[in-house]
């Protein structure tokens, strides 16, 4: 079996000596995503990659016209995995543009939702996806001499996880005969109960609404959910472990390892889990309910905090046309020229933008995408910067810790770091765990991140069962609060979908829906080179990643590009194409074909 | 296994007929993966129940989805191109998403997986499914947007998809006489859809006369029954007691629940281990089970045209068996006279052998 045709055959550097590699479709993600590298074997490293993904659904199309209050069932259709973030955000943009506040015991029914929904998707997409490309089988295959290191390396948290060595939590990664694989699947099915419980429905919600959610508020209802979390809470305590061993031993068994995946550091996080003591869903006051929020929003760059401000951060949006399938808007109709404090909306912004689909052949020099290209404008810089979620966890704690605002008695930000506390269980004493701002934003502390965020997710939920509770006692079990959709009004929902930010702006004209555009996290990680030949965040990503893979040409399996696409954790249904590097190819090769057996 | 080392000397294990078989799992209609996702929920069976062998008499299963695979890209679509020539036989086809119409623009692709290695354009996924639809043993529509077109067809929609009945064609059937099996649910209801696949499989293996379908080709067993026909606040309909409000423990016809005419088990079943769900834990039935979902259920959170009459007419009937039923209640509620602690017995039983002196 050959590889596709070279993307860009025209232009050489007539030194190197690239072969082509693709692998198309990437597995183990959500959606359609194809790599196609080129890489330099001698130097071991990614010379070249074009990414593309290869479905158009059309979703701010067909919503125009249609009645506002269906925003969140239809939008929830946008993703299969983290669907109900969408109907979620979905909700807080009809909350602001229909002016209402729901009361708190909804929103701590919403937030105990999202974090079950954060437990579940980070754990099977951990543990039975990403999980695989560290297990014995693939471990075996693609670094020998890593498989062998690996069994003569102790665990240094044997005693709580139980696995000796690190070769034994490889074998337990292998794809459903892995013991550990397949109690962390069965773990995923608890806490999608547990999301069940809240949301009515995985992975499409059936009682949220705007205004409030339809969930009867009872003892039982809690009860169930919190027998539940704890079991969760016990499961972290050995997992939080498990896995600081597997991933501390790559850096330790490949020296060099923390620069696969690495880029520069541009996380964008648009927070998660309102406070309902603050959140009043006006725009004027987002800035001050953003802050309030229990995983709190932020732009870091290079390390630094650049604000926290929602307005702020909404406000900088921009969506650029790079290389996709789209007619421009210049043209068409602003919708929004300024917000409700009176700054200026911009035409790129989303509450703008229109779009025009322009099917046409797939032409890697010109257009090759049905993906734009969302930047965060940085005005200290008038920077389009391309920020990336990191797969959401580490933007979420990086942000969260440096803000130094969140302090709920089950996770804490210090400033540097964000602490968790979990109570004791049933075979566990308390633990408390230390997510500290790494030196990189590589492969692996993305990975890790996501776990530690797994922890902190549960931290939330025992703050936000407790509050909960406390309205079921005091009699507050009126969860909805009623509304009358305006003839025209704005709004916009600030969310964090699993794997990152994710925004929806909606302007209604007429009682209906004028302009709906959604933006994902998946647009910001995956994107095109932009109109000012920015590079997405996959390019910088991938490029330059060294191979530590022991296979040659031949045999390749392309493990190390694997891990750095994963760690973004890819969620493609909204559509991803990537081109990246200048186009140097000399000598193409076919893609070998693997003997390993199907399962 | 020889007779010796099976316990007992007896064989609880009867081959099957057909010794391995293929699962070719598109997800690349226009979709979400949902319904890829809502199957490792379910338990009855799980998806490693059936891959692991755990269930008696069925043949060795080797699932191809993209969620799930071990294998990328080339190595794992050579199991495409393998059903393609022929080579890998038996297999079941499962289509994920709906259909999309490629007919309709000069160029360029809605929908698509992998890449013609002659023209370096994407094979799209309308192409796969005339490929291997014909050389399938069974093909499967696994959710609603596969099934029938669901909310990427609603109306206004650019790419004039549909379900893959309307593509294939309602009456087309398999090489081995099976029509198109629809399991629709957006997502698909994890424990139906694994269900129907066992069922599917106890028929290759000879274990089962042929699936049960209706005339929208849906498992009889599972979408014979309506939302209401299962719901437990389906009482509160009877008695004519409607809530306005979300939130309520009561009937929610009145604020946009479609359940009374619409198929699906869900509020009997419960979404994953017998919670959640829709109308059952408070939210309104949008219908999304259904041929003419979402358009003809939108906006979803008015009240059914039909329900209007229909809970008007209820409502007198309700009303007069809910306040009878209210003064049973409150008699049913009370103890018998006879249980208290005086020093007489009024049982109405007579004792002869004993009584106070």
């Amino acid at each position: 079996m050959t590889t596709a045709i070279a993307p860009d055959k025209s232009t050489s550097t007539g030194s190197k000596k690239l072969v082509e590699m693709s692998w198309d479709p990437i597995t183990r993600i959500v959606g359609s995503l194809g790599i196609y590298t080129k890489i330099d074997f001698e130097k071991k490293e990614v010379a070249e990659c074009h990414s593309t993904s290869s479905i158009f659904r059309g979703y701010s199309i067909f919503m125009k016209g249609k009645d506002p209050r269906d925003a969140h069932f239809i939008t929830s259709r946008i993703c299969g995995i983290c669907g109900d973030n969408h109907a979620t955000c979905a909700t807080y943009a009809q909350n602001m543009a229909f002016g209402i506040k729901p009361p708190a015991i909804a929103e701590w029914i919403v937030n105990l939702g999202e974090a079950a929904e954060y437990m579940f998707d980070h754990n099977i997409f951990q543990d039975n996806l990403v999980g695989v490309d560290f297990c014995e089988q693939m471990v075996k295959e693609t670094n020998p001499s890593v498989w062998a290191k690996a069994q003569k390396t102790a665990a240094p948290h044997a005693d709580i996880h139980k696995y000796r060595t690190i070769a034994d939590i490889m074998t337990a990664l292998n794809p459903f005969t892995g013991e550990f694989y397949r109690e962390a699947l069965s773990m995923s099915r608890m806490t999608r109960e547990m999301f069940c419980l809240m949301e009515g429905r995985h992975v499409h919600p059936s009682t949220l609404y705007p205004g409030g959610v339809g969930t009867v508020p009872t003892v039982q209802l809690f009860t169930d959910y919190l027998v539940r979390l704890m079991k969760y809470v016990e499961f972290m305590k050995k997992v939080v472990p498990l896995h600081d061993d597997l991933f501390d031993f790559f850096y330790q068994a490949l020296p060099g390892y923390e620069k696969v995946g690495q880029r520069r550091i541009l996380l964008g996080c648009w927070g998660s889990f309102n406070n309902p003591d603050v959140c009043d869903y006006t725009y004027k006051n987002m800035g001050n309910w953003g802050k309030a929020m229990f995983v709190t929003p932020g732009v870091v760059v290079d390390g630094k905090l650049v604000t926290t401000d929602l307005i702020d951060i909404g406000l900088n949006i921009r969506i650029l046309l790079g290389s996709s399938y789209y007619d421009d808007w210049e043209q068409e109709e602003m919708f929004v020229k300024q917000d409700p404090l009176g700054n200026p909306v911009d035409r790129r912004h989303p509450w703008n933008q229109t779009t025009i689909p322009r099917p046409q052949k797939r032409n890697f020099k010109d257009k090759y995408t049905w993906v734009m290209s969302p930047r965060w404008y940085d005005k200290r810089t008038q920077e389009h910067l391309a920020l990336d979620t990191g797969g959401g966890p580490i933007a979420r704690l990086w942000a969260t810790a440096l803000a130094g605002l969140v302090d709920i008695g089950y996770v804490k930000s210090t400033g540097q770091s964000v602490k968790i506390y979990l109570p004791k269980t049933m075979s566990l004493p308390e633990v408390e765990f230390e997510w500290k701002i790494p030196k990189w934003s590589n492969c692996i502390e993305r990975d890790r991140a996501r776990t530690y965020f797994q922890a902190y997710a549960a931290g939330c939920a025992l703050h936000f069962i407790e509050k909960a509770m406390a309205e079921l006692h005091a009699g507050n079990t009126k969860t909805w609060t009623d509304f009358k959709v305006p003839d025209e009004a704005i709004g916009c929902g600030f969310h964090e979908a699993v794997r990152g930010v994710l925004s929806h702006h909606v302007v209604i004209r007429n009682g209906k829906i004028a302009n709906y555009h959604p933006y994902p996290p998946t647009p910001w990680n995956a994107n095109p080179r932009d109109s000012y030949g920015t590079p997405g965040p996959y390019e910088d990503a991938v490029q330059n990643t060294p191979i530590f893979e022991e296979n040659g040409p031949d045999k390749f399996k392309g493990i190390d590009i694997m891990r750095a696409v994963r760690s973004f954790d890819p969620c493609l249904p909204c559509g991803v194409h990537m081109y990246l590097g200048g186009g140097k190819v000399l000598e193409t090769r076919h893609q070998p074909m693997f003997g390993a057996a199907a399962h | 296994m020889t007779e010796s080392n099976v316990p007992y000397g007896r064989k609880t294990q009867r081959p099957s007929p057909v010794k391995e078989i293929h699962i070719l799992w598109i997800t690349a209609g226009l979709g979400c993966d949902g319904d890829s996702v809502s199957i490792t929920a379910a338990t009855q069976p799980s998806v490693e129940d059936v891959l692991l062998g755990a269930i008696p008499g069925l043949p060795k299963v080797h699932l191809h989805n993209p969620v799930l695979a071990y294998e990328n890209g080339d190595e794992f679509m050579k199991f495409w191109y393998q059903a393609d020539e022929g080579r890998l036989d038996p297999f079941v086809l499962v289509i994920e998403g709906s259909i999309p119409n490629e007919k309709i623009k000069a160029e360029g692709y809605w929908a698509a997986l992998g890449t013609d290695k002659k023209t370096g354009q994407p094979i799209t996924t309308c192409e796969w499914i005339d490929r291997l639809a014909p050389k399938a043993l069974a093909v499967v529509a696994c959710g609603t947007c596969a099934t029938y077109g669901g909310i990427h067809a609603m109306e206004g929609n650019p790419t004039g998809c549909m379900g893959l009945a309307d593509y294939l064609g309602w009456g087309w059937k398999s090489k081995a006489g099976l029509p198109i099996v629809n399991v629709p649910g957006c997502p698909v209801q994890p424990d139906n859809f694994m269900e129907t696949l066992l069922y599917l499989l106890y028929q290759v293996a000879g274990l089962a006369p042929m699936i049960p379908l209706d005339d929208e080709l849906r498992p009889k067993w599972l979408f014979g029954a309506t939302v209401h026909d299962g719901c437990d606040r389906a009482g509160y309909y009877e008695q004519g007691d409607f809530t306005t409000e979300y939130g309520s423990p009561k009937c929610l016809v009145k604020i946009g629940c479609w359940g009374p005419v619409v198929n699906c088990n869900v509020p009997k079943r419960g979404w994953m281990a017998g919670i959640g769900g829709c109308p059952n834990v408070g939210g309104i039935c949008i219908g999304c089970t259904m041929p003419g979902f979402p358009d003809k259920f939108m906006p979803f959170m008015d009240e059914p045209p039909g329900a209007s009459v229909s809970t008007k007419a209820i409502s007198i009937y309700g009303r007069t068996i809910r306040s009878l039923r209210s003064i049973t209640n409150k008699t049913v509620n009370k103890e018998p006279k006879w249980r208290h602690p005086k020093p007489q017995l009024t049982t109405g039983y007579h004792p002869t052998s004993y009584t106070p002196s």
